[in-house]
């Protein structure tokens, strides 16, 4: 099995097209990290123009903690997408190469194959969360410099002392590997479905639009699916960034508001990705292999 | 000993019968031709052997154990190219058969690897990315990966496709080899005649799903059954020398032309007879019983 993987990965960083996603972060997250240390104080002030009265912070608001998880809110959502580009070709790349029938014309099953390829593709996926990661929080501490991590909520403020927020963003990327993943495995049952890449990168995109739409409406009729849909948890890293607080309101060290929503959500999607790998074996298993 | 048993085989599409009820043995060391136009079941049938896909009813053995039960230790004495030979364009030939020697069971060595880029000719393009290489070259590489793991069963699907003269003989003298010196066993499709005649020493046409005919090359090709065809610009007058002449008898009923199944030892009398008689020839071809019949398949269809 790991000669497979190794076969694979071996595959995935011979293409040029695997760069593509590492290049475009990489990209992304220069320019917003240039914009905000050249007009980054106006971006603050803004920020804060509705708190100015009433409250008054001391510091460095626009530090490396706080650049980290604006660019988060902006990434986590559009890396799916460049997730899609490599799990949804993964089979059906292949099959449009007429490279699928060496591949399961040697010794190994179907299922190994399948496996070994979602493994792959799940490495090239947290190699992409890890390129984000030093690029989003280490990157932004050198340049912004750390201090506490003050974030506005929608309808109160949340204040991170320095040293209790590295761990959060560790908790933050490990879940986020977890939506990741599953978008992978989305992508993967897609590609198992198709002879070409294209049908599953532009599925696998439309499902996340699709679901997120019906996340985020409130409706009671959605409402009701709405706890079983894997986007309706993706973006729950940000409950790492959610602060428990004493009867005094005061901040507790260490801890986090809503563990249960965080572990929730953790099964959610990994009962997702193991239905959506499950659902890849055996229509893989079961297809002829014709192109 | 049967290498290959295959019984009853049919494969369904839809309302597609693209195998229909095939059954052939492939014995230990033959080089097997697998001859039919394009389209007539050929690589469905190779892909029901490598069971890339599983056939709607019948049963395959290869080394004597059911390919559907025993798939992993029977593709791993075999070696195949199936249709195109599909490449990864970003990798080079070496790397191909890097890649392609990690998924197999047995350790294959470095060595081996380069005398296979000899043996079908790529050791000076071996670095070189296949993305340059020509339809020859990508089809040398593909019967090189079938190759590398020393199987004893071979498959090659339309091997000399996209093949120059040269790149033909060279494959044709392989396979040769690989059955005579090497002992494997060679299963080779081909939609020409011309190619399967030379190499194998047994043939099975497959035409619309369907065996035509199977047996072996030699007796298949009998010099002594030639069927000729008189290429004439005056078909009346040629046929009054041939009543003539007494090789009516050996006239077929043919639309297409004038055509006689004639003992290969009366054909110089037929000739002379019609130059004598002033005929304008064009031309008397020979061909043998089997490729007459290959041809109507195909002219039929």
């Amino acid at each position: 099995m790991w000669s497979l993987i190794n076969v694979e990965l071996y595959k995935i960083f011979r293409r040029p097209r695997t760069y593509i996603a590492f290049g475009a972060i990489a990209a992304l997250i220069v320019v917003i990290q240039l914009g905000l240390k050249i007009d980054g104080n106006s971006y603050a002030a803004f920020l804060m123009k509705d708190i100015n009265d009433t409250l008054t912070v001391d510091g460095k608001v626009l530090n490396g903690y706080l650049i980290c998880y604006i660019l988060l809110q902006l990434l986590l959502v559009h890396v799916p997408l460049l997730v899609a580009l490599i799990a949804a070709d993964m089979i059906s790349g292949e099959a449009n190469l007429g490279t699928l029938r060496l591949l399961f014309s040697t010794p190994y099953s179907r299922t190994h194959w399948v496996l070994a390829k979602f493994i792959a593709a799940s490495v090239y996926t947290i190699l992409l969360l890890i390129w984000l990661a030093f690029l989003a929080l280490f990157v932004s501490m050198w340049v912004f410099g750390t201090d506490d991590l003050f974030l506005m909520k929608s309808n109160y403020v949340v204040l991170i002392q320095q040293n209790d927020v590295l761990w959060r963003y560790v908790g933050a990327f490990v879940f986020a590997s977890f939506s990741l993943l599953t978008v992978t495995s989305l992508g993967f049952l897609m590609s198992s479905m198709a002879n070409n890449s294209i049908g599953p990168i532009v599925g696998t995109m439309s499902a996340i639009v699709f679901f997120t739409i019906l996340s985020t409406l409130n409706i009671p009729l959605f409402t009701v699916i709405k706890p079983y849909l894997f986007t309706t948890h993706m973006n729950n890293w940000k409950e790492f960034f959610d602060i428990k607080v004493n009867a005094n309101n005061e901040a507790i060290t260490g801890s986090v508001l809503n563990i249960p929503k965080i572990k929730t959500s953790l099964i959610v999607l990994s009962l997702h990705i193991i239905l959506f790998v499950s659902a890849s074996i055996i229509i893989i298993k079961k297809k002829d292999i014709l192109s | 000993m049967s290498v290959i048993k295959v019984q009853h085989i049919s494969k369904h599409f839809g309302s597609l019968k693209a195998v229909d009820d095939l059954s052939f043995e492939v014995q230990t060391g033959q080089v097997f031709g697998f001859l039919g136009q394009n389209g007539s079941g050929k690589s469905t049938t190779i892909r029901m052997l490598l069971s890339l896909i599983h056939p709607s009813s019948g049963s395959i053995e290869i080394f004597g154990q059911s390919i559907e039960k025993n798939r992993a230790a029977i593709l791993e004495q075999v070696g195949a190219i199936i249709e195109r030979p599909d490449l990864y364009p970003y990798l080079s030939a070496k790397e191909h058969l890097q890649l392609f020697a990690k998924v197999r069971k047995q350790k294959i060595t470095a060595n081996a690897i380069d005398e296979t880029l000899v043996k079908v000719g790529l050791a000076n393009r071996a670095n070189d990315k296949v993305q340059t290489f020509s339809l020859g070259m990508k089809q040398r590489l593909g019967i090189a990966i079938a190759l590398v793991h020393n199987p004893s069963l071979i498959i090659l699907d339309e091997p000399t496709n996209g093949l120059d003269p040269q790149g033909i003989a060279d494959i044709r003298e392989l396979i040769k080899k690989l059955a005579k010196e090497e002992g494997k066993t060679v299963f080779v499709s081909s939609h020409l005649l011309s190619e399967i005649e030379q190499v194998a020493n047994q043939i099975l046409i497959i035409h619309q799903g369907k065996k035509m005919v199977e047996g072996v090359t030699k007796e298949l090709l009998d010099p002594q059954k030639r069927i000729v065809q008189i290429k004439t610009m005056d078909d009346a007058g040629t046929l009054q020398v041939i009543v003539a002449g007494s090789f009516s008898n050996y006239l077929l009923p043919r639309k297409e032309g004038i055509f006689l199944k004639i003992p290969t030892y009366e054909i110089p009398l037929l000739n002379e007879s019609l130059i004598k008689a002033g005929v304008s020839l064009l031309g008397i071809e020979t061909k043998n019983s089997l490729e007459d019949y290959f041809l109507q398949i195909t002219s039929n269809a």
